[in-house]
């Protein structure tokens, strides 16, 4: 019995348990909305979101407060940047997705060395890198026009691509797979858990914390640069600030993923399966016929109800 | 080692270490000198007295918001709701105050109804994350869509209008003094007596070392579901101003708030772990806020770059602000 709970209370376990409640729930609601191309719809938006939760996800593992509030300026401008490279033309999508994994590189690359050399708390270094992002979206809007995807792209995103099954999604069942392999098969990985839940320990065995955790910004600040691209690919333009709204439900992917805040804990697994449930969540939200405002209570209150299935602190103890 | 590890740390301190731990927001302070300096070297006009008023009641909303959020901060807690609370403070607040006819006694009537939404907002957030123990950075963000639902409801689209007796207040002078100076001295006032509060001891106690709090025998939950209580008055308050500045109600005129309060806290030398920081220094966080914008606006900066000059602005002053608030805790 007890074995039963313990795997019952695993939070992939209930996030795959709310996931399959949640498709029977809209189908009840509205019939048609568990079918198989609704189904690869919700995917697609799920895998967008669970690609910038990937990043999101090791910075969080990664520990010392973790966290990347700057994924959503790195989403807006890589697919700013991917439409003018690209600017419609399938021979522009590899030099596109260079420069794009360049500037998302760069700038988790100054969200680390702020967070390690000057010691800023993450959530300070990536506040302000977010506004430095906005204002550089600003600046390059002026400038130059939005852009657009190549048609490669599009199709890559939008249309099955294998099996029947959209480019993007067997992109992210590979992120998933390499994510896993990376944080269990890997020293690499090792040393992630390792500092995230004892930097002190961790460097007294001699794991180079400090490289480890600017690699990690790095790694975030890429995998916001590969959705922004495949978001250019699903909307067709890329138009203003479209990544921020991905910035929090990110962050919420990977708790409904079952990796603590506090780090050191976790996994991508989970958070893959905590992605997917938020798609689901806020697409029967928009299948039933209610005000945008009681959507917005009812999307909110889910929240908070879902949330106490997941890593809740512990009661205070003498 | 151990030996001195114990040694209270103003003892170890130099001299700029000692008056940073007596004031410690004293670098904030020095960057709101060091800015109105620039800004009237850019614009000796941008110094007189009606401009600073100006910029004092455009920014008197973010200045409260951020003190609300400054509380919570003192506990180690984050509140990402209190942008929309403040949102929907100011819908309740007009739609009320015009359902009511527009009087002296509506205003009132309705402010006080503010007050009392901004403290259930709050403890509906203290409830959530200290007594269900859910963390505090995602669920205040779903309090906030909650939040900003309710305002949704209660006004769809921006645009009712505030009464004219209300903003004619906000913006007028009573005996010659603008009133929002009014305001600024009611509210010295205020975080004085707070600051002398048991409360306050008890949340930045909280904040330092929760698990020694509650082995002192504090009620960590109470304290921190106060804390939130706390941040969501004074986010009301910070409505009243933004309702008093706008003249009108805006369901999501808050959104964009809410990462700046968090922001002004950190300028102001606080430490986001908690245990650790002033109201003072939020207030004058805030205040760089405000300059920083001003100057890059008055220093003739291009339109389409100012975003990006104020953000790379923040982002040094922020920076600033950790390295000098360290130096004085260590």
């Amino acid at each position: 019995m007890s074995r039963i709970n313990s795997f019952l209370r695993q939070p992939i376990v209930v996030a795959l348990v709310l996931i399959v409640f949640l498709l029977y729930l809209g189908e009840a609601l509205s019939p048609g909305f568990a079918t198989g191309g609704q189904i690869l719809r919700l995917l697609i938006v799920a895998s967008l979101l669970g690609i910038i939760a990937a990043g999101q996800n090791v910075v969080i593992l990664g520990g010392r407060e973790g966290i990347d509030l700057s994924v959503g300026g790195v989403v807006s401008l890589s697919a700013i940047i991917a439409g003018n490279v690209m600017n419609g033309a399938d021979g522009g999508i590899l030099p596109a997705v260079g420069a794009c994994l360049a500037a998302g590189a760069f700038f988790g690359l100054l969200n680390g060395l702020g967070v390690t050399l000057l010691r800023i708390p993450p959530l300070v270094m990536t506040l302000g890198m977010l506004g430095v992002l906005q204002g550089l979206l600003v600046v390059i809007r002026m400038g130059i026009p939005s852009g657009q995807a190549a048609p490669a792209l599009s199709r890559f995103v939008t249309q099955p691509f294998a099996y029947g099954i959209p480019g993007i999604i067997w992109l992210w069942i590979m992120i998933g797979i390499v994510m896993a392999l990376m944080l269990n098969r890997t020293v690499f990985g090792h040393r992630i858990y390792a500092i995230g839940s004892n930097e002190h320990a961790a460097y007294m065995a001699g794991v180079p914390v400090g490289i480890i955790r600017i690699a990690l910004f790095v790694i975030s600040g890429m995998f916001a640069a590969i959705a922004g691209l495949c978001l250019l690919g699903y909307s067709g333009t890329s138009f203003a600030n479209v990544g921020e709204q991905y910035m929090l439900p990110s962050i919420i992917a990977v708790v409904f993923g079952g990796t603590s805040l506090a780090g050191g804990k976790g996994g991508y697994t989970g958070t893959m399966a905590g992605a997917v449930l938020l798609v689901i969540l806020q697409s029967i939200l928009t299948t039933i016929n209610i005000e945008e405002s009681g959507r917005q209570m009812v999307f909110g209150a889910t929240l908070l109800l879902l949330m106490m299935f997941y890593g809740r602190g512990r009661a205070m103890r003498a | 080692m151990a030996e001195t590890a114990t040694v209270p740390s103003y003892r170890r301190a130099g001299g700029i270490g000692r008056v940073l731990e007596r004031y410690p927001f004293l670098p904030a302070l020095v960057i709101v000198v060091a800015l109105l300096f620039l800004n009237g070297f850019f614009s000796p006009n941008s110094l007189s007295f009606r401009a600073l008023t100006g910029l004092l009641s455009t920014y008197m909303a973010l200045i409260l918001l951020s003190i609300a959020q400054t509380y919570v901060v003192y506990a180690g807690d984050i509140d990402l709701s209190a942008g929309a609370i403040l949102s929907l403070v100011n819908v309740a607040i007009v739609v009320l105050m015009e359902r009511w006819g527009g009087g002296a006694g509506a205003v009132l009537l309705a402010l006080a109804m503010g007050l009392l939404l901004g403290l259930v907002c709050g403890l509906v957030n203290g409830l959530v994350v200290a007594a269900l123990r859910l963390q505090a950075i995602v669920a205040t963000f779903a309090t906030s869509i909650f939040f900003t639902g309710l305002a949704l409801y209660i006004l769809p689209v921006a645009g009712t209008p505030a009464p004219a007796l209300f903003w004619r207040a906000y913006g007028g002078r009573f005996f010659g003094v603008p009133f929002v100076f009014y305001i600024l001295a009611v509210l010295a006032i205020l975080l004085a007596v707070l600051s002398r509060t048991r409360l306050v001891t008890q949340l930045l106690a909280v904040g330092d070392d929760p698990q020694a709090a509650y082995q002192t025998g504090l009620p960590v939950v109470a304290t921190r579901v106060k804390g939130y209580v706390l941040c969501g008055l004074f986010s009301a308050l910070a409505a009243f101003c933004i309702t008093g500045d706008t003249a009108s109600g805006d369901p999501l005129v808050g959104g964009k708030m809410t990462l700046y309060s968090v922001a002004a806290v950190v300028l102001g030398g606080s430490a986001l772990s908690g245990g650790w920081g002033t109201v003072v220094g939020s207030l004058l966080g805030a205040l760089t806020i405000a300059l920083v914008n001003s100057v890059v606006f008055f220093m003739g900066t291009p339109s389409e770059w100012q975003n990006f000059v104020q953000g790379l602005a923040i982002l040094l002053v922020l920076m600033a602000g950790v390295l000098a608030g360290r130096r004085g805790r260590s």
